[in-house]
């Protein structure tokens, strides 16, 4: 007796679907299968089993005691736990023991160690540091209880980073409101900047948000699912487990498994649809096909052809794909001509045991009845190649296998009827056939109509600018001294000229300079030298913020962006034409305002070698500031005497 | 920019090539007369071609009308110009300057308006350029050439566009400029040059020790630099003229597509045709507003 040596094969957790279908397998000389299928989402283990169920409806009850304190004997009852609160009943409706806390309040949680001789104790601490004791009477309850709370108390610390205040006006999605939560989880620089400004009521998350749009579409986009494609492993090794007592084979199919055994072995597609549910049930179906599978394994063609002539529908599974025979035919009568000129007949031979080939020379096919039971490794392999390079032509998750069934069905005649609306395609073929066809030296000139070439004209930059640059010139460099020429030509030359000869007559000048000149020029260069290289650092292209301390260079980076942000929606209110906008503006007015003290701290708080500098940096931060409260004074001023009204106590 | 200053010289062989001004409006009215520069700079070039056997040194003169090559210290032809109070070298480029100064007057078309006009400054450039191109192709040993600008004219803002350019392509072949500027106002393209291609740029302030100046500053080739300190300006003028009118600005309108700069608001950009929108307001406008502020 030798049993198949096979590995247990379980499906992942608890997430996806999966129908588990279990062959007990005895003894190759009696062949029998038995199929037992699970229902679906049933898991490992019995705890994790309990989470998703209380996840999924948000609800625990269990029998508790009621302790105040650990000497406290404790009051039984019902503990009850939702998402939002937790309540308990004591079983004696006089006795003072109900509670009825928000899990906002909770803080924390301890319980006892299964291990231990202590009772099972959950504690669970709140807010003011007070703490409620619950008594289960066994450990699973109260691991149940732990997961739960556990599970909660993670939720709602994430909730809290979600924007407290909802906009009516704002119609946000949830997905909307996802992708703004992960945006600021990734970017702490925006995180910032949020919570200074939205979060203290500056700005409102519309406006905040308004000008970050590419961002979030781009984060959107990022979200956009890739469709898998099927799994390079062949299916047919599917491995079955075994259970040595019982000799029992228990393959496991999930709809995943099936979807691929459809792709690739269109007769068994064809034969699911027409003999389930109606001839036979589904586990016959599968035990039969795996049958078939066992017998290909063994390579037993004769025993093949004799169990495929007790049974019909184990014939099916065991004769060639003519499915695939066909397909091919078509495949290869569609090939294009012009790119491969010796596609014909003869390459039809995927179907073909052996490709055609038989191993001891000899040509002729023929066609005993045993060899149509042949089946080959290459030809799967190839089989299997093809249809993972084709893709997945269904996308969805499915729960039974009829659904998936019918889903490969339904996009297979999609497909062939696309191809037969063929009478265009075929005739851009012929079309495409003529062109390629055409010898392109034997043709007359093609003569294309060619658009003129359109430069726009250089001398736009050069000569014809200058004469408005010499008209316009005399104002352009203002506050510059313009020194006047009043020579004329030849007088400048004949100048220059008459220097030439001179210094070729007389040579250079003895000394070329004077040594007092050359002494001070030399002490004012290493002067300066020396003063900037301790002032600005060797490198010109150095930032100044790098040679300040870490601390300050973040702040003052801070600052300047928060500044940009501000003044960013400052200006975009302007014209002032509703009353939003100007309540806006004061918003904006007021939290620039509050940065004037921050600079000012900060220059304070820089070592004093850094202070020039910082006052440098922070100079350009001045002036914008400056200049958007001007601007908004300006136009207070403008609209208080438009509208003619006093200022505030102005009697 | 990792540029000269990073990039590991194996030895100290310069190529300088030098731009030397020779706007006659401008020298007719500097401080400095024509007659002591050149004695400041012929020495000058002279100890250049002493601190190294193989130093090459390249004179092109800039013109007001024209720019030409006036020197080169390694072609023979220098043989021919005998003078007994000069080097040989020296009375040669005295010669080719002066031929060169005929030519560039016969040039001249009209009288001039008033303003000191700028020289080309642009062409001398180019043609700098060009040279050093022809000496990376030649295949041979070459030292790393660099190119130094005595200028003195003005900065002509038309000719903006076309120097930054040239300023970019020298970037672009690690080529340093380094300029020293004898004239009175400050010259915006020649510190954008130094500080893009990362060679060095200093207005002398006593002229009168130029040729100390160059010795000290300029004279240092590519491989010293990264030892010896140079001085450096406390900030750089960045200023950019407008492509419309060539007027020096610093606050304007920026194409969003070419980068191409105008000073007042236009429906179509000049240099790409590309259509700007509808300006909504006036502090929101669809194209941008930029403001650079001068860093000195």
């Amino acid at each position: 007796m030798h049993l198949l040596n096979l590995i247990l094969q379980t499906s992942s957790f608890g997430v996806f679907t999966s129908s588990r279908l279990f062959f007990p397998l005895r003894l190759p000389a009696t062949f029998s299968f038995a199929l037992q299928i699970f229902p679906s989402r049933s898991t490992i283990s019995f705890s994790h089993y309990n989470i998703h169920k209380t996840m999924a409806s948000g609800l625990v009850t269990k029998r508790a005691k009621y302790k105040t304190t650990i000497k406290d004997p404790g009051t039984p009852g019902h503990l009850r736990m939702t998402l939002e609160k937790i309540l308990f009943m004591p079983h004696n409706p006089k006795s003072a023991g109900k509670l009825d806390v928000e899990f906002r309040y909770i803080k924390g949680q301890k319980h006892t160690k299964e291990g231990s001789n202590k009772p099972p104790w959950l504690n669970l601490t709140n807010n003011q540091n007070g703490s409620f004791i619950f008594e289960f009477e066994n450990y699973s309850d109260l691991q149940d209880c732990r997961d739960f709370v556990g599970k909660v108390l993670a939720k709602s610390g994430e909730v809290s980073e979600k924007p407290t205040v909802a906009y009516p006006d704002e119609q946000l999605s949830a997905a909307e409101m996802e992708l703004r939560i992960k945006l600021l989880q990734e970017d702490s620089e925006l995180q910032k900047l949020h919570k200074q400004f939205v979060l203290s009521g500056v700005l409102t998350e519309a406006e905040f948000w308004a000008t970050r749009k590419k961002l979030l579409d781009r984060e959107a986009s990022k979200k956009m699912k890739q469709r898998l494609g099927f799994k390079s492993a062949m299916v047919s090794d599917i491995k079955p487990s075994t259970d040595g007592r019982t000799n029992k084979v228990t393959f496991n199919l999930t709809p995943e498994i099936i979807l691929q055994i459809f792709a690739e072995k269109p007769a068994v597609h064809r034969a699911f649809l027409s003999y389930v549910p109606n001839k036979m049930s589904e586990r016959n179906f599968w035990t039969k096909y795996f049958r078939a599978e066992y017998l290909h394994s063994t390579k037993n063609s004769i025993a093949a052809a004799a169990e495929a002539a007790e049974d019909e529908e184990l014939a099916v599974f065991l004769k060639q794909d003519d499915i695939l025979a066909s397909e091919a035919r078509k495949k290869i009568r569609r090939v294009d001509p012009t790119l491969d000129m010796e596609a014909d007949e003869g390459d039809d031979y995927t179907h073909l045991p052996d490709h055609g080939i038989f191993r001891d020379g000899n040509k002729e096919m023929t066609e005993s009845q045993n060899e149509l039971y042949k089946r080959t490794l290459s030809q799967d392999i190839n089989r299997h190649a093809a249809v993972v390079l084709e893709g997945r032509a269904v996308d969805a998750e499915f729960e039974d296998t009829k659904a998936v069934a019918e889903a490969l069905a339904q996009s297979k005649r999609e497909s062939s009827n696309k191809g037969e609306s063929d009478g265009d395609t075929s005739r851009e073929r012929l079309d495409r056939l003529s062109r390629m066809t055409e010898i392109e030296d034997l043709q007359g000139s093609n003569n294309l109509p060619l658009a003129p070439l359109c430069i726009k004209d250089p001398r736009d930059y050069f000569d014809s600018q200058q004469a408005n640059a010499l008209r316009t010139s005399g104002d352009a460099l203002g506050g510059t001294e313009q020194i006047k020429c009043s020579l004329s030509i030849l007088e400048v030359y004949s100048s220059l000229r008459e220097s030439i000869s001179s210094i070729k007559a007389m040579g250079w000048k003895e000394p070329i300079v004077k040594p007092e000149a050359a002494h001070q020029v030399f002490d004012a260069l290493t002067n300066s030298i020396s003063n900037t290289k301790h002032n600005i650092g060797k490198n010109p292209q150095e930032s100044v913020l790098d040679r300040l301390p870490r601390k300050t260079k973040e702040e003052l980076l801070h600052i300047w962006t928060s500044i940009l942000e501000l003044l960013k929606h400052f200006w975009a209110s302007y014209p002032i034409t509703t009353s939003y906008l100007y309540a806006k503006v004061n918003r904006l007015k007021d939290a620039m305002s509050n940065i004037y003290p921050q600079l000012e701290e900060i220059k304070g708080s820089v070592p004093s070698e850094f202070r020039h500098q910082v006052s440098l940096l922070v100079r350009p931060m001045h002036q914008a500031l400056d200049a958007a409260i001007q601007h908004y004074e300006a136009s207070m001023q403008k609209r208080s005497t438009q509208s003619g009204e006093k200022p505030n106590g102005y009697v | 920019m990792a540029s000269a200053p990073s990039k590991l010289y194996a030895d100290d062989v310069s190529l300088v090539v030098v731009l030397l001004d020779t706007n006659p409006f401008f020298w007719s009215s500097s401080s400095l007369s024509f007659s002591q520069f050149l004695s400041h700079v012929l020495a000058f070039f002279n100890a250049i071609l002493t601190l190294n056997q193989l130093n090459q040194v390249v004179v092109i003169a800039t013109g007001y009308n024209s720019c030409d090559y006036i020197f080169d210290s390694a072609s023979d032809l220098n043989r021919s110009f005998e003078n007994g109070r000069m080097p040989v070298m020296s009375s040669s480029l005295l010669q080719k300057l002066e031929e060169f100064l005929i030519k560039d007057e016969q040039l001249s078309k009209e009288e001039p308006e008033g303003r000191i006009k700028s020289s080309l400054f642009l062409g001398s450039l180019s043609m700098a350029l060009c040279y050093i191109q022809r000496v990376f192709r030649s295949g041979a040993l070459h030292p790393h050439p660099r190119i130094l600008c005595l200028q003195g004219s003005p900065d002509g803002p038309e000719q903006y566009v076309a120097i930054m350019n040239a300023i970019f392509s020298a970037q672009r072949s690690e080529v340093p400029i380094d300029s020293c500027y004898i004239g009175a106002q400050n010259s915006a393209f020649l510190q954008q040059a130094s500080y893009i291609t990362g060679g060095v740029h200093h207005k002398p302030q006593n002229l009168d020790g130029l040729f100390q100046y160059l010795m000290t500053i300029f004279a240092t080739d590519l491989h010293s630099r990264s030892f010896i300190h140079l001085p450096k300006p406390v900030g750089v003028d960045f200023r950019a003229s407008c492509f419309c009118h060539k007027n020096t600005i610093d606050m304007g309108y920026v194409c969003s597509v070419c980068l191409s700069i105008f000073c007042k608001h236009h429906k179509k950009c000049s240099t790409c045709g590309s259509v700007f929108g509808q300006a909504q307001s006036e502090a929101a406008s669809a194209s941008d507003k930029k403001r650079k502020t001068p860093e000195t």
